[in-house]
């Protein structure tokens, strides 16, 4: 943080507490608790924080923060502490002082779960006045969190000074979670805090009003109701959380088929080795960021619109390989295709582990997938957006390419009629050879979405491998609608099922219902119909 | 195209097809097999998956026995002999740890073997120490419940481990509510078992306890995070006991990350995610998660002995950032153990070495000494350590002093009266109530 900005907001935080401070010079309980640091002991130091933080004193800001950064160093030897900058810059935690140099034996103040905890109330109540609207709305959400007694003064004086509406209302909150559990406010005070926690009707109001213990009965009653209407509107959010899950799951699982839907949809190939086509294209997003990562830091954002093609160019150019060395011979014999597929899948897995090591590699998220943004009660992680986005878009493009390109009308006709394109001048081998390598091509795509979401190890596309047969003879083969459909209704099945069954039996169910839909319909949900079935 | 007949597919199958196809079962077969051996060793054999969905964690304990053998060579071998190790793959497949154990005895002739990690794979090749009465150190923290006189448990029982923790997470963080996560299988199902009885002795009512299950490899968290984000809600303090294993740990840790689970609100705790498994993952959303161990890399030692194991290793694999971690000491200090025992007896015959392992001591690289007890349990130090943004541990509590390990956890009503007893009794399931061994059969 800037030196100003801090400067501003520790003398706003003395304005807060309007409390007589000692000068730096005098040793005092605010130095005694700063020494504390030094002990290194979960309980010393959280006896300074609380110390530190009702002090009043300007520099309980700046030392609370680097509490929280790491930046507060401690040196066991002479109970010095110093916060250290940003900008290089120490001074002397007791004094304020600056000095030259943190000697070096020491260190980082040591936190635990229940100190984040108190340093978080702290840091809520000392920047309810921040100029930052962010920053204020962080520190009332803090203070909703921790809702102790001791903040409700603080908070009294920022709503009367608060001039943003989403910080007054989380403000607003704030307040009713700590005059709930404050013993002496007026049972009025109360029925009017449970029904600001009602308003807010998320699954932190609802732990509030379960959790508040002895109260009057007429606030008992309220929080029944409140407690009771949140749980109704809950209970509607979970199902639109379970289709949005569903969705999800559908997308990846549509990901992953999609370019098994051509391979084995299309061209008729058991193709065992799609999985690591998608493996392929994970790896080869984790050698596109860790060029990055050495040559380009900046450009590490971009790192997956710079993987897109080259995975496809990589997977497709060994799709291409494996049909002219081994699938070409063995078309029309499934078994041997089955068997030689699988043997390659178990070649390119050893290759890859003795290239890349057993061990999982770390691909990285960019900013713009990570994270999580609320849409009414429910969290929507971005990467589950994006690849949902992004599956839906290859999609699009594949459909339209198959359509009207010259490519997709030569490879529609030498699936459908062999002997007839072939009569037509169609090349029929190097259809199947672009066919195949745009099928695997589009698999190493699908990998580098699923590198955001999965361990990107030697053994990722056997994981995958399954559930892509599975999507593309539920969905029909040699369908690409039936794949899309296929894949969105077991996304959104298996996810309805997970919670009434569990991960492992929803699985279960799922299957036995496929078996039981294909006993039905051998053909898949979209059959085609004519000559073609007969090829 | 599955219409062609079962004849023509007969027909064709001796044809190219095959040929390819067996050509990659060989290519992709042919590098893992081991070395074969000159007479004047002695042979140690190390049975870890080197591929499938465990080579994660097990590849580092076959190169650690790999390290630990050259070391022991440097310094003259044993008994005058020098150590070589015959590694197989039982590729994360349990049926073929057996398979592979059975080859190791009988057609490499080895004298002890370290492996294993899941207890399927442990449970799945016991039947085979015993029937060629050989010897089997077995390195990870596991359900207890067993104490069977071939094998060496030098990781974890349940009191070592997973008791501890929750403890830590009662006393420390005030915790009132329990998810006790875990990938469906025998040790998950086993330990949360144990923990369910003992947070019920504890007062907890049966529902502040969720248990869930994943299949291994599991990688669409969204419903399980977000009902462990629902059941955090209730207004009491809620954690995490996690006994989810191999990789599906990363996507677990990456869907709480995103969906904003931070370790103030709902710490987890885990018991098979280590150094290793972290280096996989960006660890900065998860500061503050837990992880129960008896060993961790950034523990410091006043005679440095975990400093020296480090770099050695290091130069050894030479990699300068390579971790070390929990199952990889419990190794150090079974092999150290063996080696000891074997120059006590002056012999590598297995009865003999199993009857004097039994009160053998071997540092352990945390300042400690381990004993082997009776039970073919050892003794540990139990630690709790936060993740750090760096992805290594923060120790924030240990237990005073060593911790014996229970063969038979004393929270289950099945197994309380039971001790093993290989020096007095004889008996891996002595009731101490009936004065009994129960034997085999049980």
């Amino acid at each position: 943080m800037p030196a100003h900005l801090s400067a501003r907001l520790c003398s706003l935080a003395l304005s807060l507490f309007l409390i007589a401070f000692a000068l730096p010079a005098f040793a005092g309980p605010f130095e005694d608790a700063v020494a504390k640091f030094a002990n290194d002991d979960f309980s010393d130091t959280e006896e300074a924080i609380g110390v530190v933080a009702g002090s009043g004193n300007p520099l309980a800001f700046p030392i609370i923060s680097a509490l929280q950064d790491g930046r507060l160093m401690a040196d066991p030897d002479s109970k010095k502490v110093y916060v250290t900058g940003a900008d290089g810059k120490s001074i002397d935690a007791a004094t304020g002082a600056a000095v030259a140099s943190v000697p070096d034996s020491a260190s980082a103040v040591r936190l635990n779960n229940r100190l984040r905890r108190s340093v978080d109330a702290a840091l809520g109540g000392l920047t309810l006045q921040s100029p930052d609207v962010g920053t204020r709305l962080q520190a009332a959400q803090s203070v909703f969190k921790s809702h102790e007694e001791t903040a409700l003064e603080a908070v009294d004086a920022a709503l009367a000074k608060e001039t943003s509406r989403s910080v007054k209302t989380a403000l607003g909150e704030a307040r009713a979670a700590i005059l709930l559990f404050k013993s002496d406010a007026t049972e009025v005070e109360k029925l009017e805090a449970v029904a600001t926690l009602k308003a807010r009707g998320d699954q932190d109001a609802l732990a509030l009003l379960t959790g508040m213990g002895d109260q009057p009965a007429s606030v008992t009653k309220a929080a029944a109701s409140a407690i009771g209407s949140i749980q109704s509107s809950l209970a509607v959010w979970s199902m639109v959380q379970n289709a949005w899950y569903g969705l999800s799951l559908g997308s990846v699982l549509l990901l992953a088929a999609i370019g098994l839907a051509i391979t084995f949809g299309v061209m008729g190939v058991i193709n065992m080795a799609h999985g690591e086509m998608v493996m392929i294209g994970a790896y080869t997003t984790f050698v596109v960021q860790e060029v990055i990562r050495t040559r380009y830091p900046g450009l590490f954002d971009y790192s997956l619109l710079i993987a897109v093609p080259l995975a496809f160019l990589v997977a497709g150019a060994i799709g291409v390989l494996i049909e002219r060395s081994i699938i070409r011979f063995l078309y029309g014999r499934p078994l041997e295709t089955l068997l030689a597929t699988w043997g390659l899948s178990l070649v390119l897995q050893q290759a890859v582990r003795t290239m890349f090591g057993p061990t999982n590699r770390e691909v990285g998220n960019p900013s713009w997938m990570s994270g999580a943004f609320e849409l009414g009660q429910i969290t929507i992680t971005y990467n589950r957006l994006w690849i949902l986005v992004f599956t839906l878009a290859v999609f699009m493009i594949l459909l339209a390419m198959l359509r009207y390109t010259a490519l997709g009308l030569e490879m529609r006709a030498v699936t459908q009629n062999r002997r007839m394109a072939a009569s037509m001048g169609i090349a029929t081998s190097r259809v199947d050879a672009l066919t195949f390598g745009l099928g695997s091509g589009i698999a190493g795509i699908a990998g580098v979405a699923l590198s955001q979401i999965d361990n990107v190890s030697p053994n990722l596309g056997q994981s995958y491998i399954i559930d892509s047969f599975m999507v593309v003879v539920f969905g029909g083969v040699g369908n690409l609608w039936g794949t899309l459909v296929g894949a969105f209704t077991l996304g959104i099945a298996n996810k309805f099922l997970e919670p009434v069954a569990g991960a492992v039996l929803g699985k279960i169910a799922i299957l036995v219902l496929i078996i039981l839909f294909i006993q039905k319909r051998p053909r898949g949900l979209f059959a085609l119909k004519g000559r073609a079935v007969e090829a | 195209m599955f219409s062609k007949s079962t004849h023509d597919i007969a027909a064709s199958f001796s044809r190219r097809g095959v040929l390819a196809a067996t050509a990659g079962l060989v290519l992709g077969l042919a590098s893992l097999t081991g070395a074969k051996a000159a007479d004047d060793t002695i042979k140690v054999g190390v049975l870890h998956s080197l591929s499938g969905t465990m080579a994660i964690s097990e590849t580092t304990l076959k190169d650690t026995i790999l390290f630990l053998i050259d070391e022991q060579n440097k310094k003259g071998g044993v008994l005058g002999k020098k150590l070589e190790a015959v590694v197989v793959d039982p590729a994360s497949n349990w049926p073929l740890f057996a398979e592979k154990a059975r080859e190791l005895i009988t057609k490499d002739k080895v004298s002890v073997v370290f492996g294993c990690w899941t207890s399927v794979s442990r449970k799945s090749v016991l039947p085979v120490f015993k029937e060629l009465n050989n010897i089997l150190f077995y390195p990870v923290q596991y359900e207890g419940e067993e104490s069977e006189r071939n094998v060496f448990y030098t990781g974890a029982a349940p009191n070592q481990q997973a008791i501890p923790a929750v403890d830590y997470l009662m006393k420390e963080e005030k915790v009132k509510r329990w998810v006790l996560a875990g990938t469906d299988y025998v040790y998950p199902r086993t330990t949360n078992k144990i923990l369910e009885a003992y947070l019920k002795s504890k007062g907890v009512a049966q529902e502040d306890i969720m248990i869930n299950y994943t299949p291994f490899g599991h990688s669409d968290w969204q419903t399980i995070v977000a009902d462990i984000k629902k059941f955090g809600s209730a207004g009491k303090k809620t954690a995490v006991v996690s006994t989810i294993n191999g990789d599906a740990n990363v996507p677990f840790y990456k869907e709480l990350g995103n969906q904003g689970i931070k370790a103030k609100d709902i710490p987890v705790v885990a018991f098979s995610v280590g150094e290793e498994e972290l280096a996989g993952i960006d660890t900065k959303p998860l500061v503050g998660h837990l992880a129960a161990w008896n060993y961790f890399e950034s523990i410091k030692t006043k005679d440095g002995s975990n400093e020296k194991f480090i770099k050695d290793w290091q130069a050894y694999t030479k990699n300068p950032k390579r971790v070390t971690n929990d199952p990889m000491e419990a190794h150090v200090i079974g092999f150290n153990m063996w080696v000891k025992a074997v120059e006590k007896v002056k012999s590598t015959d297995p009865d003999k070495v199993i009857d004097a392992l039994p009160g053998i001591e071997a540092p352990n690289l945390t300042g400690g000494v381990s004993k082997m007890l009776p039970n073919h349990h050892i003794t540990k130090p139990v630690f709790i350590g936060e993740i750090k943004a760096n992805g290594q541990f923060d120790v924030v509590w240990k237990t005073p002093g060593l911790v014996a390990g229970d063969a038979w956890s004393k929270e289950l009503e099945g197994s309380k009266d039971l001790i093993g007893d290989w020096v007095g009794k004889k008996c891996g399931n002595f009731n101490t109530k009936t004065n009994k061994c129960l034997g085999s059969g049980s």
